[in-house]
């Protein structure tokens, strides 16, 4: 049983729309934050603020130190080593960081470690059909720039993966399957063992997106298989602006860079530059280090709370959600009640007849925010025949009574505009 | 009234229902223009093609998809300019640019007149997100213009 959060989030008592309590049901777009997120932040930039690996006095060594451990603090999170996690500004950026790497090897860098990367024609990159545009585009990019094909897993009529075609779209030719750990529009989690084994049959590179998981699901990546991971702070309760990319430490120091610059590197002479090992060879710059303590802040509260029991409250949520869609005339859920390996606190519905902004229109009207549109996915929504949905996303802060304000407002909304249903 | 039923007053649910100029016509005069326009936010599109005879938009006729305050607000448009002249049509866009930034006010009398039935679309100036819908078709209605003018013989884009 989680603990009543709600008033670590400082957001979470305002008004909106005249006076109206607020029902944030927006968190798979971004997590509002909690004291503990909002004090580290303030904490650093108040007392510690210095250049982080660079200079030799106190605040750059307390600096550097606050990040290091920051760095620990959000791998033990997933269950990995420190040095397998590599700072980025987000998820979307690690998983380019990933894709670029494989486009710098195939254009010849590297050297022969990176020749596991090197990509052409012949070969295979495999995603799937459900996946949000920042785990598909960094890939369609790479398969133009290097030749190879790009294949996806396609889905069912509910948006749940076809795991009968796995068998024959990740063959002997796939170098890398990137998919999602859980869809960010029918919440429905990835079965990710039988896709790893695939992979691993074939010898491809896997890479996941766990950017809706982390937040909300206990993830060990060791325990998952996988190569690559990717997640955000701003969706498990941590600032914006960081995010990162965990990967096999062996895979880490063989991929080339493809973001250059100071701190990333050995030695650099006009001709020639070697890189650091992972996983500073990626952190070239000034990192985003207030945010990144802040992250860590985040997933310090998570880890405080349990993540078994977060998931629990979040699947109780995400059941009254579905299962309340359901029972409504002239409303359609997108994907399935219940599945296999469980769906997050996410209810992502079409209304017959009234298009997602206008649905929005009037759960906001009520002070209930939710996401309209095509939530950064729109291959699945073509494949569901919809232009763009309305999605409910739940947190460890969202109330039983919440998601009941959202069904009963949901319910209105056809009549609103006229709908008979 | 509250500012829900400000937003969808009864003349934009009638409009969005019953949409006026729906339906792309071929035209045979001398300019033609047409322009495809995309709501980036939640990919709402229209086609909207227009026929100009000398000062005159003598035709303005659309195809697309989209949420009630972008369908409304296209057949409003397309009755408000068929059959005016160029400039009337430069001055009623100018109007609802207007009444867009408006926050929800309405505006001076000479402009509301210029504006009929689109006056109702007073209440989106209040939500900023949902001012692009209102406008996605004024866009298109524009770049058509442009296009129509410049043209000879039914050059169009994509």
């Amino acid at each position: 049983m989680l603990p009543d959060v709600r008033r670590d989030f400082p957001l979470l008592t305002r008004t909106v729309r005249n006076g109206k309590s607020l029902v944030y049901l927006d968190s798979g777009a971004t997590s509002q934050k909690p004291h503990a997120v909002l004090n580290a932040e303030a904490d650093f930039y108040q007392f510690h603020n210095g250049a982080v690996a660079r200079g030799a006095h106190l605040l750059a060594e307390e600096a550097t130190d606050a990040f290091e451990t920051a760095r620990a603090t959000v791998a033990a999170f997933i269950g990995a080593p420190a040095e397998e996690l590599v700072w980025t500004p987000g998820a979307t950026q690690a998983l380019n960081l990933v894709a670029n790497g494989f486009a710098a090897a195939s254009d010849g860098l590297g050297g022969a470690e990176a020749a596991r990367f090197r990509l052409g024609s012949g070969d295979e990159i495999v995603v799937t059909e459900a996946e949000h545009h920042a785990n598909l585009i960094p890939w369609q990019q790479l398969a133009a720039r290097t030749g190879a094909t790009l294949r996806w897993i396609p889905v069912n009529d509910d948006g749940t993966l076809r795991y009968e075609e796995l068998g024959s779209m990740v063959t002997e030719r796939a170098r890398v399957v990137a998919f999602t750990h859980a869809s960010n529009v029918t919440g429905v989690v990835t079965d990710v063992a039988t896709i790893v084994a695939r992979a691993r049959e074939v010898g491809a590179v896997t890479v996941l997106d766990a950017c809706q998981s982390v937040p909300h699901l206990p993830v060990s990546v060791t325990e998952l298989g996988v190569d690559f991971a990717a997640f955000s702070g701003h969706k498990m309760l941590g600032p914006t602006g960081v995010g990162a990319l965990w990967g096999r430490k062996e895979l880490l120091d063989a991929l080339p860079p493809s973001l250059y610059g100071g701190s990333a590197i050995k030695i650099v002479t006009m001709e020639n530059t070697t890189w650091l090992d992972a996983p500073q060879r990626f952190e070239p710059g000034t990192q985003p280090v207030a945010q990144a303590i802040g992250m860590a802040a985040a997933a310090q509260y998570l880890g405080d709370l349990g993540m078994t029991a977060v998931a629990e409250h979040e699947r109780r949520i995400g059941a009254i959600l579905r299962e309340g869609v359901t029972e409504i005339p002239g409303v359609r859920l997108l994907g399935p009640v219940d599945a296999p390996h469980g769906v997050l606190a996410i209810a992502t519905v079409a209304v017959d007849g009234v298009h997602p902004h206008d649905v929005g229109q009037v759960l906001d009207d009520r002070g209930i925010a939710v996401r309209v549109g095509h939530h950064c996915a729109q291959p699945l929504h073509r494949r569901l025949g919809l232009a763009g949905s309305t999605r409910a996303s739940g947190h460890v802060y969202t109330t039983e009574d919440e998601a009941r304000a959202f069904l009963e407002v949901l319910a209105t909304v056809p009549s609103f505009f006229g709908v008979t249903v | 009234m509250s500012d829900l039923e400000s937003m969808y007053q009864q003349v934009i649910m009638d409009h969005a229902r019953e949409a006026h100029g729906r339906g792309l016509v071929t035209l045979d005069l001398p300019h033609v223009g047409e322009s495809h326009q995309v709501n980036t936010t939640c990919g709402d599109e229209v086609r909207l093609r227009v026929g100009v005879d000398g000062d005159t938009v003598t035709s303005v006729s659309w195809e697309g998809s989209g949420c009630s305050i972008s369908q409304a607000s296209i057949s409003v448009l397309s009755e408000l300019i068929e059959g005016e002249s160029l400039g009337h049509a430069e001055v009623t866009y100018e109007a609802f640019r207007a009444l867009m930034s408006n926050r929800g006010e309405p505006l001076d009398e000479f402009r509301e007149d210029l504006l009929g039935d689109a006056t109702a679309f007073v209440g989106v100036g209040k939500y900023p997100a949902r001012i692009k819908c209102a406008l996605l078709g004024w866009m298109a209605l524009r770049d058509a213009l442009v296009k129509a003018q410049a043209s000879d013989k039914g050059d169009s884009d994509d």
